[in-house]
């Protein structure tokens, strides 16, 4: 294995910035992992090694600079890429080459970031383990026999094995800061509107967000800087400066922060190594100087089952418009079946189960009779959770946790139980209902199984620099920046 | 075919209406004249090439999101305003969610139970001096749909069908629509009340000047909701939905038919069926829709892509202080200063052409002379032209340029219809016309110089005019004519031939 690919995404750039090493080199020293290792990981539906060295080249020309110029990233399927397939993981989209850049995609382009492909995940990034895929599962690169988690299992798990020191994820439900957790790796997800959603493949489109994977604190703020501020495009993008999450980062300084942990995320369902790693992160913490509290937000209890309302229900709007008509796959069109019937058989063999599911549930809590009972209750939980938050962040600066109940799972296990599953995002999804920047962060490996565990951040609306301050805090003190250096030979 | 009304199954309009009362109501759909399409920057130019006018988001490719045309919602609020409503402070779009190939997301952006203008009333005066109040229930924004073309099939429709195309060009184009509240009390003038409030409704756009409101090119369409009730009962009966009703006349046409059909229904002690309706132009029958459609749940639920709408109430104002002044009142005012009576506005109102004689008068016509003109004249020449007489290449200061030559004895009154068509021909102003035709009425002294010579020329013609034939006079008129290039008063003509032959 070259070098090249250990090092962190600050050191490539800043490599290449003092001509140490040219792009091109770079990016071929990924593109030759991404061919030894891939195989055994499958992070990668499609591969870009043209672009992602024609890309290069223009970094080395000089053409684009930056902080990140010249970095190789890993690119969650659900994310439109002019000219390059794009498939959110489903059949369904078979065939099609979007005709246009994601706003993030275009910001990354011009700051020389050199993005190497597409990779895995959950159809419709509904799933936690990238089982639901309809392409495959990846593989955990700690123990191949297990999940990187989900949906974005594919951009953590390209991450954690090297392949990429960068990817981008998509954090609906916990998609981003869950494969973070059971990778080893740094994940965040900016606060809603942080992140332009154009070209984002929506799932929720009111929890949706684009954001960081990384080896280190530092490079997720990098990136998150990259693509944060406002788009005209997205009318929920929020029209104000970004935070300053890359000093915040760098700076690590956390004397005097009050740190409210959450009381409802531990007990039944929580792996004694998990909160083993996470009170010890947390005591580490007080120890450099943060005020530790512990907060109740009583309403996080109703969090998971409002969202398995609020996110089908969007879904189920949102998945309408594949329907053979336009664009991607068609089934059934043999110049006789009308065009209903072509849609129906097209959505029955393009969508995979758990897409199905949701669009079944969210089309019934949608439904004349039943809106005000399960929607409509629904969004009133998600008022009470954002008020949890605010009250919460009268007392405290950031809000921690567990970022999953368990390490890794394997591959198989909960794919056939849907609930689960679901558990997997007992405490990402509160952040995404409240709309609030949250990060996972490395605090050290389970004695349970010797696989990561994430330490998760929660930090207030707009205040993403937060987050960032604390996980480098956590990353300085537990040494966690390393920790892939103990994961296994691939 | 199934469903069909035969005129035996119908009584005739009157007759019901002497035992039922009429309940309107009426959905109007506007698309908007704004440049650029509701939540995208692609342009609503109408008939450009299929598929021409279109871009990820009004195709609703996965990843697009819609991003709101500020014009659409001050052209709202103008609507809303001047249709007397109240503009809400703070309110939503909404998804409605339904299948169908024309609308690229399979759901539309539209308002649910939160519309941007609510409560409000127009005035619509009908002929006799009396004006019905129409309630306003709600004005709400909404995008427009694609155009499906079934091809293959005998009747265009989507039965019989081998193919279909779709035009996502119109997806997307802000539409406004206004719907009433259930409208009572019309008695016999239900038919001719629809049609004047589709009539006030689309003068009063056309004056705020935020649609072109052509509705043979589907810029305004309307939706009729009729039931009855027994006269003098006040418990609504059942109503059908008569959709797209694109003319006046048809809007008429289509609430005399169901009238007609509901009361034969009634009478025979049958129930009428809330359903969906389609009218046809042809035959001015209605006939019932897929039955499917009343099934339909569009799981409406509030836009997630688009933040709320939030009209500052400053704003607002600020564009009443731009409202003109209410077709109602601008008429009265016009028929007033001019001398026009109910029926003379009506008319020219029916016939599009009010704006046209108001400007035409300004540019100093004399107001019967203006009125005269395009009534009986360049409605004439649009008709022939398929176009609306505002559309014809003559300006309204080249018609009062004509006519003032001919009130001055400049211009006879076929010269001054030749000027006109030249005018139209493009051949130019009225005076560059006549100075290039060398159109100008002879004067007397040459006029009488030509008749002389002409009873010189045609003795025998003569003879048989004094013996008292006076439809011989032609071939004198005739050599005059031609003396004068066609340019000679043929009336004073006449006069001074009978003057000298008959005495
Ligand atoms: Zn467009």
């Amino acid at each position: 294995m070259s070098e090249l690919v250990r090092l962190s995404a600050a050191e490539t750039a800043a490599r290449i910035a003092a001509r140490d090493v040219s792009a091109v080199e770079v990016a071929q020293a990924h593109l030759d992992r991404v061919d030894a290792v891939d195989g055994k990981v499958h992070a990668f539906l499609h591969l870009d090694s043209a672009g992602a060295l024609a890309q290069a080249r223009r970094v080395d020309a000089g053409e684009l600079t930056g902080p990140l110029a010249g970095v190789p990233l890993a690119l969650k399927d659900v994310i439109v890429t002019k000219g390059l397939p794009t498939t959110a993981g489903s059949r369904i989209l078979e065939g099609w080459v979007p005709p246009y850049d994601a706003t993030i995609v275009e910001r990354m382009r011009a700051a020389g970031i050199v993005v190497l492909g597409k990779t895995n995940m959950d159809e419709f990034a509904m799933g936690s383990s990238t089982e639901h895929s309809a392409f495959g599962p990846s593989h955990n690169p700690w123990d191949l026999s297990r999940t990187p988690g989900g949906s974005g299992g594919g951009s953590s798990a390209a991450v954690a094995s090297f392949q990429a020191p960068l990817g981008i994820g998509t954090d609906t439900g916990g998609s981003i800061r869950q494969p973070a957790a059971v990778t080893g790796t740094v994940g965040a997800k900016p606060t809603y509107g942080g992140v332009s959603r154009y070209g984002l493949i929506a799932f929720s489109s009111s929890l949706d967000q684009a954001g960081p994977c990384a080896r280190t604190v530092l490079d997720a703020a990098l990136l998150h800087a990259v693509i944060a501020g406002h788009d005209p495009r997205d009318s929920t993008s929020i029209d104000a400066p970004v935070p300053d999450i890359v000093s915040a980062a760098r700076s690590a300084e956390i004397t005097g922060m009050r740190v409210g942990v959450v009381a409802q995320f531990k007990g039944e369902g929580y792996a004694p190594g998990v909160l083993a790693r996470f009170d010890e992160a947390v005591a580490t913490l007080e120890k450099l100087g943060a005020e530790i509290v512990e907060v109740s937000c009583p309403h996080f209890d109703y969090a998971l089952p409002a969202y398995y309302l609020i996110a089908p229900s969007e879904a189920s709007s949102n998945l309408a418009r594949y329907d053979a008509m336009r664009y991607g796959l068609r089934v059934g069109d043999d110049g006789v079946a009308g065009a209903e019937e072509v849609m129906a058989l097209t959505r029955e063999a393009g969508f995979g189960d758990e897409v199905k599911r949701r669009i079944i549930l969210g089309t019934y809590a949608l439904s004349a009779g039943y809106y005000d009972a399960y929607y409509g209750q629904a969004q009133k939980v998600r008022t009470l959770i954002a008020r949890d938050f605010s009250a919460a962040f009268e007392q405290v600066d950031v809000l921690v946790s567990p970022t999953t109940p368990t390490t890794a799972f394997t591959l198989g296990e909960r794919v056939d139980d849907p609930m689960a599953m679901y558990l997997a995002d007992l405490c990402t999804i509160p952040s995404n209902l409240y709309g609030g920047p949250a990060l996972s962060v490395p605090c050290g490996l389970s004695p349970d199984d010797g696989l990561p565990v994430g330490f998760q951040v929660m930090a207030p609306v707009q205040a993403d620099e937060r987050m960032y301050r604390l996980a480098a805090a956590v990353e300085v003190a537990l040494g966690t920046d390393r920790l892939l250096e103990q994961a296994p030979e691939l | 075919m199934e469903g069909v009304t035969t005129t035996a199954d119908l009584v005739p309009y009157d007759e019901v209406l002497d035992r039922y009362d009429p309940v309107l109501g009426l959905e109007t759909h506007v698309e908007l004249g704004t440049a650029t399409k509701l939540f995208c920057g692609c342009p609503t130019a109408f008939g450009a090439e299929p598929n021409s006018q279109v871009c990820p988001v009004c195709l609703g490719l996965p990843g697009s999101l819609p991003v709101t045309n500020e014009k659409a919602i001050e052209f709202t609020v103008r609507i809303g305003l001047a249709l007397n409503c109240g503009i809400a402070e703070w309110c939503r779009f909404a998804r409605k969610n339904y299948f169908y190939p024309d609308m690229p997301k399979n759901y539309q952006v539209s308002q649910y139970d939160e519309p941007l203008c609510v409560d409000g009333y127009l005035d619509v005066p009908v002929p006799g001096g009396e004006t019905y109040r129409v309630q306003i229930e709600r004005v709400h924004l909404e995008e427009d749909t694609g155009k499906t073309l079934h091809v293959g099939g005998a009747t265009g429709r989507i039965h019989g069908a081998t193919h279909s195309l779709v035009d996502y060009n119109r997806a997307g184009i802000p539409l406004v629509e206004i719907v009433t509240r259930p409208l009572t009390g019309t008695g016999k003038r239900a038919a001719e009340v629809a049609r004047l409030y589709v009539t006030e409704l689309r003068d009063l756009l056309r004056g705020l000047g935020v649609s072109d409101v052509r509705m043979e090119q589907g810029s305004l369409r309307c939706d009729v909701n009729v039931s009855l009730m027994p006269a003098g009962t006040t418990e609504l009966g059942t109503r059908t939905e008569t959709k797209n009703v694109n003319s006046l006349r048809s809007v008429e046409r289509a609430v005399r038919f169901e009238v007609e059909r509901q009361g034969a229904l009634l009478d025979a002690g049958q129930r009428i069926v809330q359903e969906t309706r389609h009218f046809h132009e042809d035959s001015g029958t209605t006939s019932p829709g897929r039955s499917k459609e009343e099934a339909q749940d569009y799981r409406y639920f509030p836009e997630p892509d688009l933040v709320p709408l939030a009209p500052e109430p400053r704003w607002v104002e600020q564009i009443r202080t731009t409202l003109p002044e209410p077709p109602s009142a601008r008429r009265a005012r016009f028929a007033e200063a001019n001398g026009f009576t109910p029926l003379d506005l009506e008319q020219m109102a029916n016939a599009g052409v009010l704006d046209l004689v108001e400007q035409t008068i300004a540019a100093r016509a004399a107001p019967s002379k203006a009125r005269g003109w395009w009534l009986s004249y360049l409605v004439g020449s649009a008709n022939e032209r398929g176009v609306e007489p505002a559309d014809l290449p003559i300006t309204p200061e080249q018609l009062a340029r004509i006519s003032a030559l001919e009130d001055d004895g400049t211009l006879t009154n076929k010269l001054a219809r030749q000027v006109v068509d030249a005018v139209l021909a493009g051949e130019g102003d009225p005076d560059t016309v006549i100075e290039a035709h060398g159109w100008k009425v002879t004067g007397e002294a040459d006029l009488v110089a030509a008749v002389e010579a002409a009873i010189a020329a045609q003795p025998d013609v003569v003879d048989k005019v004094r013996a008292g034939n006076l439809g011989a006079l032609g071939p004198l008129v005739g050599a005059v004519m031609k003396a004068t290039g066609g340019s000679a008063d043929a009336t004073r003509t006449r006069e001074l031939l009978q003057e000298r032959l008959v005495g």
